[in-house]
């Protein structure tokens, strides 16, 4: 499938369904596509459950989507911050579901998700109340836990670069969950600060190859 | 008097508390404390700080050390904090603090980068903790309060997976009660996991045979013993 890119932000959400999974990439704030995530919030779908590292910070990005009532259910690692005042807040009044997963366990099954891999056993969280009640086994004389991939329906990834056939280079640690997150959602959009002809991207360079992604938008920087 | 009769299993050995030295005269600091762990950093390591005070730990990491700090947000040789037009909303550590990047730098996705701490590639990381049990039993991301939000990051992928985990706390909480306890009464992050403990107090091995004194501050091995039994 050819890669459509968008004239904008709102062209590149179009179509996302209530109910939907939504992978949102970004560490804090870096890499988190907030052209997107605006768009979304114009878009109005909602009853959403949003994958990501944090829960939002500040009123922004993802803390503006849950401000705007859309998250059914926040995924993530690491909801508690000092700026996390939104998602605090609605966690605290019962209006949004935490499934709380380790950080690595969280790409992983997002990694397992895209590469086609059905489950896999982890030695993280063992003994913890993270893996309470799960299924265990013993490997090699270590307990491991069984995780199930995350599939998204969408995924909303910031990167540095695309070019028109949807390869994508990322800029230091804002790549982040991007590479991962474009392998596993259905539709996965990326917003750059650039689109760049075919051909300019050095071919040794690209980080997620255009296979992966379905649209991109520039939004500059 | 055996240790072990003192505080019921909290303190294994050495045989002879005596023995222990003391090898400063009071209670260390943070700085000093982060100055200990970075002397029993190997060289050539790769290591992961955590969030908080172990991150000072780089401050006392010799320049020639070839310690090699990875961040798992997805960098290997992260330098210092970005000051003025070094800042880049792009580069920064797992606290979401601008940072730098030093020569032989390498960016990789999220998943590589845990992928390095399960795999075992990761000598060292050093955390901080709410509790330590004797037998290295790690709780420090959840107090269990009813009201508390739980985050756990990369603390459990952390503890699990590097080959060494250093714990960096204070021995004894406020209200006097020890951090070092039989079991950890706090929600796990991972089981007998914690080798060795750095506190203001004493540095102590952790294992499977429970917790041994290696060196104190400001004060006995047969008076911190006490202090802990007491708690």
């Amino acid at each position: 499938m050819t890669v459509l890119v968008c004239a904008d932000a709102d062209e590149a959400v179009a179509g996302v369904r209530d109910g939907s999974t939504v992978l949102v990439g970004g560490f804090g704030m870096a890499g988190m596509p907030v052209a997107l995530i605006d768009a979304l919030i114009r878009q109005g779908a909602t009853d959403l459950t949003v994958v990501s590292n944090n829960a939002g910070n500040g009123d922004t990005g993802l803390a503006a989507l849950l401000a705007a009532g859309r998250v059914r259910k926040v995924v993530c690692s690491f909801p508690r911050q000092s700026d996390s005042w939104v998602f605090d807040g609605l966690y605290r009044q019962g209006r949004v579901e935490l499934e709380l997963v380790p950080q690595g366990t969280l790409a992983e099954r997002m990694r397992a998700a895209g590469a086609g891999i059905g489950a896999f056993y982890c030695p993280t969280g063992v003994g913890t109340p993270l893996a309470e009640g799960r299924e265990t086994r013993e490997i090699d004389g270590r307990v491991h836990v069984l995780e199930y991939p995350l599939h998204g329906d969408v995924a909303l990834v910031g990167a540095y670069r695309a070019d028109r056939m949807g390869n994508l280079v990322y800029r230091k640690t804002a790549r982040n969950f991007g590479p991962v997150m474009a392998t596993a959602a259905t539709t996965v959009v990326a917003q750059v600060r650039e689109v760049v002809d075919v051909g300019a991207l050095d071919p040794e360079a690209v980080v997620t190859p255009g296979i992966y992604v379905d649209r991109v938008v520039e939004v500059g920087s | 008097m055996s240790a072990q009769s003192l505080v019921a299993g909290v303190l294994a050995g050495p045989a002879d508390l005596d023995a222990v030295p003391m090898t400063a005269p009071g209670p260390l600091d943070k700085h000093a404390m982060a100055a200990l762990v970075a002397r029993d950093i190997p060289a050539g390591s790769f290591v992961n700080l955590g969030i908080g005070q172990p991150t000072l730990v780089a401050d006392h990491l010799a320049a020639d050390s070839g310690v090699v700090l990875h961040t798992e947000n997805g960098m290997l040789n992260m330098g210092p904090a970005a000051v003025g037009d070094e800042i880049d909303p792009d580069l920064t550590n797992a606290g979401k603090i601008p940072v730098t990047e030093l020569p032989g730098a390498a960016y990789f996705h999220h998943a590589d980068s845990f992928a390095m701490m399960r795999g075992g590639h990761l000598d060292v990381c050093v955390l901080g903790a709410f509790q330590v049990s004797a037998r290295g039993d790690l709780a420090n991301w959840h107090t269990g309060a009813p009201d508390a939000i739980p985050a756990v990051g990369g603390a459990m992928d952390l503890a699990t997976g590097a080959r060494q985990v250093f714990v960096m706390m204070t021995l004894f909480a406020k209200d006097g009660t020890p951090k070092l306890v039989p079991s950890c009464t706090y929600p796990l992050t991972g089981l007998a996991c914690v080798s060795r403990l750095y506190t203001e107090h004493a540095v102590l091995d952790l294992g499977p045979d429970g917790a041994v004194l290696r060196e104190t501050f400001g004060c006995s091995a047969r008076a911190l013993v006490e202090r802990l039994g007491r708690g």
